[in-house]
């Protein structure tokens, strides 16, 4: 696929030694997916690397042109899906703002507990698959990991009692949700809650406690404020830079405002720091749960009427990019309407697809092991990367 | 920086630049001034951060490249377009769209610049890599033209 004389390689200084060039993935482990990496090595130290990405490419923007507004939200969360819920979100924000549709507060209360659950889910199989990586210096690899996925169960069994499903959902709808809590679901979630805050407290003992888990976490993989805002990373690596920016907290949507959280930002830009802010995250993910639950209005899931069509909405000519701060960072959908049942054009921003561009300049430096942790502290999911 | 302040100073410095005023600007911006205002974007109005970058295949109407950059620290976001020629395919004749690449002003236009390569055939002159990246190198055509049908058969693979 790739002509090693076009290879791009980020030269740095060097004046003696032979270069390998080691092929690193499409089924790599720690690639949390297919990804490809051409590393270009001196001895144990990476000096260049090419990324090969696309195998999971679907043209979910050529796709989105075939789809109706009824049809896609549902086929959305097949770009992020580890945070589908957050994938479906983006595009029905973006066809609300065009149509101008309103949007009933129960179900604004839905989508954010919706979306914060799945933060909290997608951020305990960043951990859980992070820590893998690191492998034997964690005592044997697995634990965190099969900790971290007994407590992501339960937040899928949330799910699934809400929706039917498991991993890709279908809850949103242009207009409203699709489904309204069953009785009982709130007493669930608050449990189920309790005990993932507990666990935290468990996970954080384990792993900063261990002095090889902080030498292969701290001081690896600097991005600075600088080269972060360059490449347009987003979310937990942002802040994990020193940007204070959060778009549920400087840009709120739907309902956002009404809830009071805090934003963690940490200045070191390594991986111990992108570890940090998503600990931090965990807890007000929690928090902003807390809060809709306790404050839960009444009323209506959905401002439409059943659909008795697929091809019932429809909206009105305009463009919109709706912004919304997903697990990996900002998930964006930019859409062109033109009055037909279907959008004219659809681009979607994947966080991810962001995010895994800034590692290029980032390894480049460090050992061949450090690459593994580095990417997972990336957590690119590839499903979005390729999109 | 608001969006006020943001307006006015781009109409004192670009008098080809038209901006629609409201939240974020949408600035649409003449094809050889289109580095030269990202330039001024990142420097004069803080927007350091790179959102994306894309297009738009209006047909008859030209290939229309959109980016949006944004000022973290003020909130202020600029959605900025330029206008192409319309895609050899629409057209009738084999001369690929051009535009300035942005890569020398934000790092992160690379991999965005190559996804607009691979899926609309627009060449960004000075781009240090430009090849597909989502695509096969050996795919043809450029998917998300309005000219390429969701059904184009393309040859096996081998």
């Amino acid at each position: 696929m790739i002509d090693t004389a076009v290879q791009s390689q980020v030269a740095i200084d060097y004046s003696a030694g032979e270069r390998l060039t080691m092929n690193m993935g499409p089924q790599h482990p720690s690639a949390h997916g297919v990804f490809r990496a051409i590393l270009t090595l001196e001895g144990e130290t990476v000096v260049g690397v090419d990324a090969v990405i696309g195998y999971l490419h679907r043209c979910h923007e050529k796709l989105a042109e075939t789809l109706t507004y009824a049809q896609y939200p549902s086929i959305a969360s097949k770009t992020d899906y580890v945070a589908a819920m957050t994938s479906e979100f983006a595009y029905v924000l973006a066809a609300e703002q065009i149509g101008v549709v309103d949007v009933p507060k129960r179900a604004q209360y839905i989508r954010v507990i919706a979306a914060e659950l799945q933060r909290i889910a997608s951020h305990l199989l960043w951990l859980g698959t992070w820590c893998m990586d690191m492998g034997g210096a964690l005592g044997g690899g697995a634990t965190v990991f099969l900790y971290c996925i007994r407590e992501r169960e339960l937040i899928l069994d949330l799910f699934e009692s809400l929706v039917g499903a498991r991993l890709l959902y279908g809850l949103f709808q242009v207009g409203g949700v699709r489904y309204d809590l069953p009785d009982g679901w709130p007493q669930q979630c608050r449990d189920t809650l309790a005990t993932i805050e507990q666990r935290l407290i468990e996970y954080e003992r384990l792993l900063e406690d261990n002095p090889f888990f902080l030498a292969r976490a701290r001081g690896v993989g600097f991005i600075t404020r600088e080269l972060a805002e360059d490449v347009g990373v987003a979310g937990p690596l942002l802040r994990g830079s020193g940007v204070n920016f959060d778009l549920r907290r400087n840009l709120p949507y739907s309902s956002y405002g009404d809830f009071t959280f805090s934003v963690p930002v940490e200045p070191e830009g390594d991986c111990f720091a992108r570890y940090r802010v998503r600990m931090v995250e965990f807890r007000q993910s929690i928090a902003i749960v807390r809060q809709a639950l306790d404050r839960l209005p009444d009323g209506p899931i959905s401002s439409r009427p059943a659909l008795k069509s697929v091809a019932q909405i429809r909206i009105q000519k305009g463009e919109a990019y709706a912004r919304v701060e997903g697990p990996r960072g900002e998930v964006g959908c930019y859409l062109i309407a033109d009055g037909s049942p279907k959008p004219y054009r659809m681009k979607w921003r994947g966080a991810s697809f962001s995010n895994l561009s800034v590692l290029p300049h980032v390894l480049p430096g460090h050992k061949v092991a450090d690459v593994v942790a580095i990417m997972g502290s990336v957590d690119p999911v590839f499903g979005e990367v390729d999109r | 920086m608001t969006y006020e302040q943001a307006a006015s100073t781009i109409a004192e410095r670009f008098s080809g630049v038209t901006v629609e005023t409201g939240a974020p600007l949408i600035v649409s911006v003449p094809v050889d001034q289109w580095r030269a205002f990202a330039q001024f974007a990142k420097e004069s109005l803080g927007c350091r951060f790179f959102n994306f970058l894309s297009a738009v295949d209006w047909k008859d109407g030209g290939l229309e490249v959109v980016a949006v950059v944004d000022n973290l620290d003020d909130n202020v976001s600029l959605r900025l377009k330029t206008r192409l020629a319309p895609s050899p395919a629409e057209a009738g004749h084999d001369e690929a769209p051009r535009c300035a690449s942005l890569v020398p002003v934000f790092r992160g236009a690379n991999w965005m610049e190559r996804e607009c390569y691979d899926m609309f055939g627009i060449v960004f002159e000075d781009h240090p890599d430009l090849r597909r990246i989502l695509l096969g190198d050996d795919w043809q055509g450029h998917p998300l033209l309005k000219s390429y049908a969701v059904d184009t058969p393309h040859p096996p693979y081998r």
